[in-house]
């Protein structure tokens, strides 16, 4: 049995705002274990960016506890444990797309050689070989995505958080991005904690599906999807099985959503 | 750009500009110069034509308006027909108001760029700081330059340093101020990434908000070198300082010399847009160096 990562128990957040409290997480108890890569699904505001910037001390909860690897959040973070990579690529404008990978490595001290290899090897990883010297303005949105996933493994961090990474994205482009990010993930054995709109997008990735429901932000339910194995070509999304699964996340969806009407 | 485009583009509308101010220039010396003519005729109890005026409103000595070509004939004799170290070159005494200029300027700079890095970082120096940087704007200038050269003067300090302090008191303002929102520009997620990365503070200013503080340090930059070169001037004034920009402006209203006033504003002027200008292109060359898109 491989160890849990990230715990969550009970965990609640709520915004004080001008027009009074929001409650944006309430409830929320999820174990991750190590390797798995688990999306988590939902309507808008339901509290999936909330909940991955909890874990990422983004933010701080207001009620109950997360633990990761048996440290609190802070203590992860300083320890930096994961690589977050947000909606947007996030890269720094004045900075080539070298140097934007180099930006972590610089603030974790590592020596120029070391940075030129991780560099090197990442940038080649998300098929980037070769635009290491154009800023990111000279590339398209999706090279850009690219660059800030580089960016994230750089950091050689054992957990990846990924908010809609690709959210932004075509469908070609986007297809191409979860096979790849696929293989990675089979390569490089990181837990995956990663926020989509798409259904066939979570049932392609994941070895768990986490459905929330909005207002409060809360789990309605979880959805395993490791039947579907770990070697999944495109093709895969034609299967009965992989049907199966989407259709159970859309009526979970559906069912979440409903008694807000 | 073609050769084409950049007459069309740039010459062209310039030059018709100048032209078009160098024609209303002539006017008005005429229309202003000309009573003096009038008066000059009914002493002598002479009617004159204004066919006689004319030529004569555009080589008065003590001209209430002069002609363009009697300023550039001053400035012709006063830079290339005069030796630098001269007196009366008036290169000299630009040299003199440039170089309490660029110093003012650049403890300007020093001092804005500190005050925009403390208040950046300390919310105390925010609150009390900001009032009085905003307040020390709106005292006029005039009432406080005197003082600054009357004080300095009386500690020990004289000749350069107390006219760079007005430049610097003038230039520092829009310094502060720009890099404030340059250093406070990045985004959200920006600072947030580098929190990710469990940055340090002296990180973060260094790799995050002092890049994206460029070009809003550049921009105000060429706001504050212009306006220490005011600062530079004003405080030649009230000293009856004897050389500099300043001086030759006071001389000039002292002994009625309107063409050597004009003469000396031109050359102001141009001083001012040349000192822009470099900034300008010493700026632009930093963007593109950080990436900025070609606009
Ligand atoms: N800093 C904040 N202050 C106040 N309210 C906030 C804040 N951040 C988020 N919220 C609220 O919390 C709720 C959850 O927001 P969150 O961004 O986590 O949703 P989400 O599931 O990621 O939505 P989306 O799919 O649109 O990205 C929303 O109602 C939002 O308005
Ligand atoms: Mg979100």
């Amino acid at each position: 049995m491989p160890e849990t990562v990230i715990s969550a128990q009970n965990l609640g957040l709520t915004f004080e705002t001008n027009d009074g409290p929001v409650h944006a997480l309430k409830d929320i108890t999820l174990d991750i274990a190590e390797g798995e890569f688990v999306s988590l699904i939902g309507p808008s505001g339901c509290g999936k960016t909330t909940l991955l910037r909890v874990i990422a001390d983004l933010e701080k909860p207001t009620g109950g506890t997360v633990s990761i690897n048996g440290m609190t959040p802070e203590q992860a973070r300083l320890a930096r444990a994961y690589g977050y990579v947000f909606q947007q690529a996030a890269l720094l404008p004045w900075r080539t797309i070298e140097d934007n990978i180099s930006l972590p490595l610089e603030v974790m001290g590592l020596d120029s050689a070391t940075r030129a290899s991780r560099i090197k090897s990442n940038l080649e990883l998300v098929n980037l070989a070769g635009f290491e010297k154009k800023f990111p303005w000279q590339l398209s949105g999706g090279m850009q995505q690219r660059a800030s996933i580089a960016r994230a493994l750089a950091v050689e961090p054992q957990m990846l958080l990924m908010d809609e990474p690709f959210g932004a994205l075509d469908e070609i482009v986007r297809d191409h991005l979860n096979e790849q990010l696929l293989k990675l993930w089979a390569k490089t054995k990181k837990t995956v904690v990663f926020v989509t709109h798409s259904i066939p997008e979570a049932v392609f990735l994941s070895t768990k599906i986490v459905v929330m429901s909005p207002r409060p932000g809360r789990i309605h339910e979880i959805i395993d999807c490791s039947e579907l194995g770990t070697d999944r070509p495109l093709d895969i999304r034609e299967s009965p099985e992989f049907l199966r699964i989407a259709h159970q996340v859309r009526e979970g969806l559906k069912a979440g959503h409903s008694y807000d009407e | 750009m073609s050769d084409s485009s950049l007459f069309r583009d740039k010459i062209l509308p310039i030059g018709t500009v100048v032209l078009a101010i160098i024609a209303i220039w002539y006017a008005t010396a005429v229309f202003l110069n000309a009573p003096f003519e009038r008066d000059q005729a009914e002493r002598a109890k002479t009617t004159i034509s204004f066919s006689e005026i004319l030529p004569r409103t555009m080589a008065q000595e003590r001209p209430v308006l002069p002609a363009p070509h009697q300023v550039f004939a001053e400035l012709w004799d006063t830079t290339i027909g005069k030796k630098i170290t001269s007196k009366r070159s008036l290169v000299y005494h630009s040299w003199i108001t440039l170089s309490s200029t660029l110093l003012g300027f650049l403890m300007g700079t020093v001092l804005g760029v500190a005050l925009a890095v403390g208040i950046v970082h300390f919310q105390t120096l925010d609150r009390s700081l900001m009032p009085w940087i905003i307040t020390s704007q709106t005292i006029p200038i005039l009432a406080i330059a005197p003082m600054i050269i009357v004080v300095l003067n009386a500690v020990g300090i004289s000749g350069l340093l107390p006219k760079a302090t007005i430049s610097m008191y003038l230039s520092f303002f829009p310094i502060a101020v720009g890099m404030t929102k340059g250093l406070r520009s990045p985004e959200v997620m920006h600072l947030d990434l580098m929190r990710t990365y469990s940055a340090s503070a002296s990180q973060t200013f260094w790799k995050l908000r002092l890049p994206a503080a460029v070009p809003f340090l550049v921009t105000s930059m060429k706001v504050a070198i212009s306006i220490a070169l005011v600062g530079a001037i004003v405080g030649e004034l009230p000293t009856g300082a004897v050389a500099g920009l300043g001086a030759r402006l006071l001389a000039g209203s002292y002994y009625g010399q309107t063409v050597q006033i004009w003469s000396a504003l031109l050359m102001a002027a141009a001083l001012a847009g040349l000192l822009v200008m470099t900034v300008d292109i010493i700026g632009a060359r930093v963007n593109r160096r950080m990436g900025v898109k070609p606009a």
